[in-house]
C-alpha cells in the first residue's frame, strides 16, 4: 500500500514541478535589465531550479501525508473556534481593550498610529458591510465615497476655514448624495453589472480628482489640512492669538501624543457609531428589507417592497459612513492626494467585509486588523510585501470561503412550526 | 474627414486589443459566473513574455519579421496559457461551490499577487523593444495631414478577425465548444450527461489566457514598451467592454471592445485626453441604463 501511495505522490509532485517549471521559466529565468545599449537579459536559472525543487518537495510531502487527495487546501486545520465566551462578554472585552488601548504600558506612538489606521478600515468595513453584507449589493468603488468625504473636508477647511465638526456631517451628507446620484440610475442592474459600474465610478472620481487641478490640486493633492480641535482647544505647542491650547487648558505638559490619542478616540467613537447605527438599523423595517432583498429579490417584490428604494437607502447610508471616514482620514493625515483613493483601497475594504464573513460586525474587526497588520509587520520585506498580501488574500479565501466569522443568518426569521 | 479616418483606424486597432481580452472575461463569466479579476494580469504576463522572447531573439536579428512574430506568439501562447490554467486550478477551483463573492476576492488577491510578482521579478521600469514591423500605406493626404494605416495595424485587425472567426467555429462546431455551451447552461445537467466539467472549465481559462497572450503580443508590437502595471487598466477597460457588449456573449465582447477603442480614439482627438476613461465609463452607465444586460446580452429571466 505504501509503495502505491508513494508512486502516486511522486507522479503528482512531478506534474506540479513541471507546471512550476513552465511558470517560472520565462519570468523568473530571464530578467530584462537595462544596459548601455538598451535592454539586455540576465538569466537566473538557479532561481528556477530552486523554485521547481521547492514545489516538488512541498507537493511530495503534502501528497504523501494526505494520501492522494489532490485538494491541497481542503485539509488545512479548521479555524479554532472563537473563545467560548458568550457574544456579549466577548464584545465587552473587545470594547474595554479598545478604550484602554492608548494607556496600556506597551502602547507607544507607533502602535496607536497603527490602531488608528486599523480603526479607519474597521469603520469603512462596517460602512461597506451595510451595502455588501446586509443589502447584498456588490460595490467595487466604495473608495469613491471615502474620497468624496476626504476632499469635502479638505476643501471646505482649507478654502473656507470651516471647522472639522461642521464639515464632518457635510462630508457624510455629500458622500450620501453621491451615493444616491450614482445609485439611482444603476441600482436596477443585477449584481455583477452593478459591480463594474461602481468600479468605473470609483475610477471616474479618481481621474477627475487627478486632472481637475484648479479644484483638487491634481496629483499634488491638498496640503496643510487643519487638524481637529478639542472643543475649540488646539493641539499645538504654542497657542495662536486669543486661543488656548489643549495642554495649557488642562495644565498638562505639551506632548504630540495628546493629538494622536485624541484622534484615536475620535475614530473609535465614529466607528462605534457606525456599528451601533447598523445594529439598530437591522431591527428597523428597512434593515430587515435589506436582508430580505439579499436573500431573495423576487420574493421581496412580491411582498410589495420597492427594491430600488431599499437598495438606494443602503447605498446612501454606506456612502455616508464612507464620507465620515474620509473626513477623518483627511484631518488625520493633514494631506490627501488621489493616490490614496485607488482601486486597491476598494479591494482591501471589500476583502475586509468578505473575509470578515459578510454581515458579521465582529468579523470585520478581525479581518481589518489582520489585513492592516500583516502588511505592517512585513514592512521590513517591503519588496515582497504586496506579493505576500495578494497570496494571503487568496489563501484565506481558500481556507475560509465563508469568512472568518461566518454569519449570514437573517436577523429575523420565523421558527419552524411557529 | 481625413482626421476622422485616421482616428477610426487607430480606434479599431485599440478596440481589437480590448476585444481579445474581453473575450477571456466573457467566456469565464459565461461558464462559471465569476469576474476573473486576474485576467488583466494574465494579459500583462503575455506582454512581458513577448518582450522577453523578442529580447532573447535580438542577437539573431529579425531576418524575417513574420517568423520572429510567429515564434514570439507561440512562446507567449504556451507560457501564458500555463498561467491561466494554474490560476484557475489554485485560486478558483477549490471555491467553485462557495458563495458568489469568495472567488471574486480570491481573484482580486490573485491579481494583486501577479502584479507584484512581476514587479518583484522584473523591476518597475518600462521595458522597451525594437520596432519589428515598420512602414505602412498612405491612404489619403490633405494639406499635409497624412492618413496612414501601418502594416502592423493591418496585421492586428486581420489577426483579430481571423481569431474571432476561428473562435466562433470552435464554440459552435467542435465537441469542446458544445461542452462549454452545455456547462454554461446547466453545469449539473452537463455533468450528468458525461461532460467533464473540470476539464471544460480549465480549457476555458486556457483559451482565455491564450487570447490574452495574443493581445499582449499585439500590445508589445504596437506600443513598443511594457511595464507591470499595464494589466490593471487594460483589464478594467476590457471588462467594461465585455459588460458593454453583454457579458457572456462572444460577439458582444468584440463589439464592446471595438466601441471602447473607438470612443477612446475619438475622445482623445477632440476632448482633453485625461478624461477619456471618464468618457468610457460614462457611456457604459448610459448604455446600461437603457439596456441593463448590455448591447447583445440576453435578458435573463430570474426564476423563483
Amino acid at each position: 500500500m505504501g509503495g502505491e501511495r508513494l508512486s502516486t505522490a511522486l507522479r503528482e509532485a512531478l506534474a506540479s514541478a513541471f507546471v512550476a517549471f513552465l511558470l517560472a521559466l520565462p519570468l523568473v529565468g530571464f530578467r530584462l535589465s537595462e544596459t548601455q545599449q538598451g535592454i539586455g537579459i540576465v538569466t537566473r536559472f538557479d532561481w528556477v531550479a530552486w523554485g521547481v525543487a521547492c514545489v516538488f518537495a512541498g507537493r511530495l510531502l503534502m501528497a504523501y501525508w494526505r494520501g492522494s487527495r489532490a485538494d491541497i487546501l481542503g485539509h488545512l486545520p479548521a479555524m479554532p473556534a472563537l473563545p467560548a465566551v458568550s457574544g456579549k462578554a466577548f464584545v465587552a472585552i473587545f470594547l474595554i481593550f479598545a478604550v484602554a488601548m492608548p494607556f496600556l504600558p506597551f502602547s507607544d506612538r507607533y502602535l496607536v498610529e497603527i490602531a488608528i489606521t486599523v480603526l479607519i478600515y474597521v469603520m469603512l468595513g462596517w460602512g461597506l458591510n451595510i451595502v455588501v453584507g446586509l443589502a447584498g449589493l456588490l460595490d467595487l468603488g466604495y473608495v469613491a465615497f471615502y474620497a468624496v468625504g476626504a476632499y469635502t473636508y479638505a476643501l471646505l477647511a482649507v478654502n473656507f476655514e470651516l471647522s472639522f465638526w461642521l464639515c464632518l456631517p457635510l462630508a457624510g451628507l455629500l458622500a450620501a448624495l453621491f451615493g444616491i446620484l450614482l445609485g439611482f440610475p444603476v441600482l436596477r442592474l443585477r449584481g455583477d453589472y452593478l459591480a463594474i459600474v461602481t468600479l468605473g465610478f470609483g475610477e471616474m472620481i479618481r481621474v477627475v480628482l487627478l486632472n481637475w487641478k484648479d479644484f483638487s490640486g491634481g496629483p499634488n493633492g491638498i496640503t496643510s489640512i487643519p487638524r481637529p480641535s478639542f472643543f475649540g482647544l488646539d493641539f499645538a505647542r504654542e497657542a495662536e492669538e486669543g486661543q488656548t491650547t489643549f495642554s495649557a487648558f488642562f495644565g498638562l505638559e505639551y506632548s504630540p501624543m495628546h493629538r494622536i490619542v485624541f484622534l484615536y478616540y475620535l475614530i473609535l467613537v465614529l466607528a462605534l457609531v457606525t456599528n451601533f447605527f447598523t445594529l439598530r438599523m437591522r431591527r428597523l423595517p428597512v434593515g430587515r428589507a435589506w436582508e430580505a432583498l439579499r436573500e431573495d429579490e423576487i420574493a421581496c417584490r412580491a411582498l410589495g417592497i420597492n427594491p430600488t428604494n431599499v437598495k438606494l437607502s443602503a447605498f446612501a447610508l454606506g456612502a455616508m459612513f464612507g464620507g465620515f471616514a474620509g473626513a477623518f482620514f483627511a484631518t488625520r493625515q493633514g494631506f490627501i492626494s488621489p493616490e490614496s483613493f485607488s482601486f486597491i483601497e476598494s479591494a482591501v475594504i471589500l476583502a475586509i467585509v468578505v473575509l470578515g464573513g459578510m454581515g458579521s460586525q465582529i468579523g470585520v474587526v478581525i479581518a481589518a486588523a489582520f489585513l492592516i497588520l500583516v502588511p505592517e509587520m512585513l514592512r521590513d520585506f517591503s519588496q515582497y510585501r504586496m506579493v505576500m498580501f495578494g497570496a494571503a488574500m487568496v489563501l484565506i479565501m481558500l481556507w475560509r470561503p465563508q469568512g472568518l466569522v461566518a454569519h449570514r443568518k437573517p436577523s429575523a426569521r420565523l421558527e419552524a412550526g411557529a | 474627414m481625413e482626421y476622422f479616418l485616421q482616428q477610426l483606424i487607430n480606434g479599431l486597432t485599440l478596440g481589437a486589443i480590448y476585444g481579445l481580452i474581453a473575450i477571456g472575461y466573457t467566456m469565464v463569466y459565461g461558464i462559471i459566473g465569476m469576474i476573473n479579476f486576474a485576467h488583466g494580469e494574465v494579459y500583462m504576463i503575455g506582454a512581458f513574455i513577448s518582450v522577453i522572447v523578442f529580447t532573447l531573439m535580438g542577437p539573431f536579428g529579425f531576418a524575417s519579421p513574420v517568423l520572429a512574430i510567429v515564434l514570439v506568439l507561440i512562446a507567449a501562447l504556451i507560457f501564458t496559457s500555463v498561467y491561466g490554467w494554474t490560476i484557475e486550478r489554485i485560486a478558483y477551483r477549490p471555491l467553485r461551490g462557495s458563495f458568489r463573492l469568495a472567488p471574486l476576492i480570491s481573484a482580486i488577491g490573485m491579481s494583486i499577487f501577479l502584479q507584484n510578482y512581476v514587479h518583484m521579478l522584473q523591476g518597475a521600469k518600462m521595458k522597451p523593444v525594437q520596432p519589428v514591423v515598420r512602414g505602412g500605406f498612405k491612404l489619403a493626404e490633405d494639406n499635409g495631414f497624412v492618413v496612414q494605416i501601418t502594416y502592423l495595424q493591418i496585421g492586428i485587425i486581420v489577426a483579430t478577425v481571423v481569431l474571432m472567426a476561428a473562435f466562433t467555429m470552435l464554440i459552435q462546431r467542435t465537441a469542446l465548444g458544445r461542452s462549454q455551451r452545455a456547462c454554461e447552461q446547466d453545469r449539473k445537467m452537463a455533468a450528468l450527461l458525461g461532460v467533464n466539467i473540470d476539464r471544460t472549465i480549465s480549457l476555458t481559462f486556457v483559451m482565455g489566457a491564450a487570447l490574452a497572450a495574443v493581445a499582449g503580443v499585439i500590445f508589445t508590437l504596437y506600443y513598443g514598451a511594457v511595464d507591470f502595471f499595464i494589466g490593471f487598466l487594460a483589464g478594467l477597460k476590457a471588462f467594461t467592454a465585455a459588460v458593454l457588449g453583454g457579458i457572456g456573449s462572444l460577439p458582444g465582447a468584440m463589439l464592446g471592445g471595438v466601441l471602447i477603442g473607438l470612443i477612446e480614439a475619438f475622445w482623445s482627438a477632440h476632448f482633453p485626453i485625461a478624461y477619456k476613461d471618464v468618457a468610457v465609463f460614462g457611456i457604459l452607465v448610459v448604455v446600461l441604463i437603457f439596456r441593463p444586460t448590455g448591447l447583445l446580452g440576453r435578458p435573463d429571466i430570474e426564476k423563483v
